[in-house]
């Protein structure tokens, strides 16, 4: 009995202290955020890293989860004679919430995985405290870059996803299944908000980018250095990622969409 | 440096990229268009009863949307609803007795208010005010009435048959 209790406070106290070590780090690589004013390089150098190369991810998930939108929306609302509202319903279901959330799990797995091996194997061969004897601060010179690239990047591909997706949509609605085009379009534009429904899917994809970001930098600088260590970490980055995620969309759902 | 120029490349598309699907987000699904000229001015109109009509909801002539409901407040004076609406300003041609009623589009679809222009030589003027109004059709008092109706009617032919 003393035992179990004894386990159990243990693994709350690791949590909080987890929790705590990961609360500090943000606050740390906020300060070292204005330093990158000076060296815009380094934030390019990741975008291309975290941005670009998950681009043709996003580009084709967005597409196809647009295309199967579009041919189950059309199955369910043909029964009730008004096919015409799947642009509508396309639309918003990829701005709202698909379009942030998957685009913020497919990120996890693509770029911060990565994120988290490359600054734990960084660790691990002491490269960051090889940095740190040449008196190069490894927060400004290697966590800020990649912490700003990432929180960059995940609103332009959460857009991209839904703006993909909507195509997809289209293409599978007006093409495939015979939809009236114009409907298609007209219907979509008179219920989709530009402040109700497109800024706060922006908004979400913010949060879930500062989330996704800070959790990939911080468990590759938190990685017990050693093979083992970076592996578990970078397993934690994305099961994290996607728990903070959904978690977050449910608040911020609650939050934008409650009162409706 | 080569490798440099095409990195550099890479993130320009993708930022060109990310910033265009924004503005296609925007402007194509969006109802950004119907924002451009929200000059406008105001007319308010009073209702018994506003159905299922919101903020936002249309407001027509002719089946043309020329503005949208701004605000719906209860005056608690009169009971009554009173319905703000903004109308582009480019359609200052209304006549001073433009009627107001609510009307449902199709059978399941969303209210709006739609305005029937009078004969008056007048024109409404910003801030002015709708006299006459007809409020929204609540379906269940529809039925209710028909089923009232129908069985006063089935009274009467009955009466009718046995009176001979």
């Amino acid at each position: 009995m003393m035992g179990w209790l004894q386990r159990l406070g243990s693994t709350s106290l690791s949590v909080f202290e987890r929790l705590g070590r990961g609360n500090l780090f943000l606050l740390r690589v906020l300060a070292a955020l204005p330093s990158l004013v000076a060296r815009p390089g380094l934030v390019i150098a990741q975008l291309y890293s975290v941005g670009v190369l998950s681009m043709m991810l996003i580009v084709i998930s967005g597409l196809n989860v647009g295309m199967v939108l579009g041919l189950q929306g059309y199955n369910t609302l043909v029964d009730f004679g008004s096919e015409e509202s799947l642009g509508q319903l396309v639309a918003l279901s990829l701005v709202r919430e698909l379009g942030p959330v998957v685009a913020a799990l497919l990120f996890a797995g693509r770029a911060g995985s990565a994120l988290t091996a490359e600054i734990g194997l960084m660790k691990a061969t002491e490269q960051l405290s090889g940095m740190e004897m040449m008196a190069v601060d490894p927060l400004k010179r290697v966590i800020a870059p990649r912490f700003v690239a990432g929180i960059i990047s995940m609103p332009l591909l959460a857009a991209m996803f839904s703006a993909v997706g909507v195509l997809g949509g289209f293409f599978v609605g007006v093409g495939l299944l015979g939809v009236d085009s114009g409907a298609f379009w007209s219907q979509m534009q008179s219920k989709v908000d530009l402040y109700d429904d497109i800024l706060n899917g922006v908004i979400k994809s913010v949060v879930f980018g500062c989330v996704a970001a800070w959790i990939a930098v911080f468990e590759g600088y938190d990685a017990v250095p050693n093979t083992e260590g970076v592996s578990r970490a970078t397993t934690r980055t994305v099961v994290h990622t996607a728990f903070a995620v959904l978690g977050l969309d449910f608040i911020l759902t609650a939050l934008m969409f409650g009162d409706e | 440096m080569m490798q440099k120029r095409t990195m550099e490349i890479g993130v320009g598309v993708f930022v060109a990229a990310g910033i265009a699907a924004l503005i296609m987000l925007a402007m194509k699904v969006s109802n950004l268009a119907a924002f451009t000229n929200q000059q406008g001015y105001e007319v308010t109109a009073r209702f018994d009863n506003i159905g299922g009509l919101k903020e936002r909801s249309a407001v027509t002539v002719a089946g043309v949307r020329i503005g949208r409901v701004k605000s719906i407040v209860f005056d608690d004076k009169d009971y009554e609803a009173v319905v703000t609406m903004n109308i582009e300003s480019q359609h200052d041609r209304l006549p001073a007795d433009t009627s107001a009623s609510i009307l449902t589009a199709g059978l399941l679809g969303e209210q709006y208010v739609a305005l029937e222009p009078g004969g008056d030589e007048a024109f409404l003027k910003p801030g002015g005010d709708i006299k006459l109004t007809q409020s929204a059709i609540i379906l269940e008092k529809m039925v209710g009435q028909f089923l009232f109706d129908k069985a006063a009617g089935g009274d009467g032919k009955k009466e009718e048959g046995a009176a001979p």
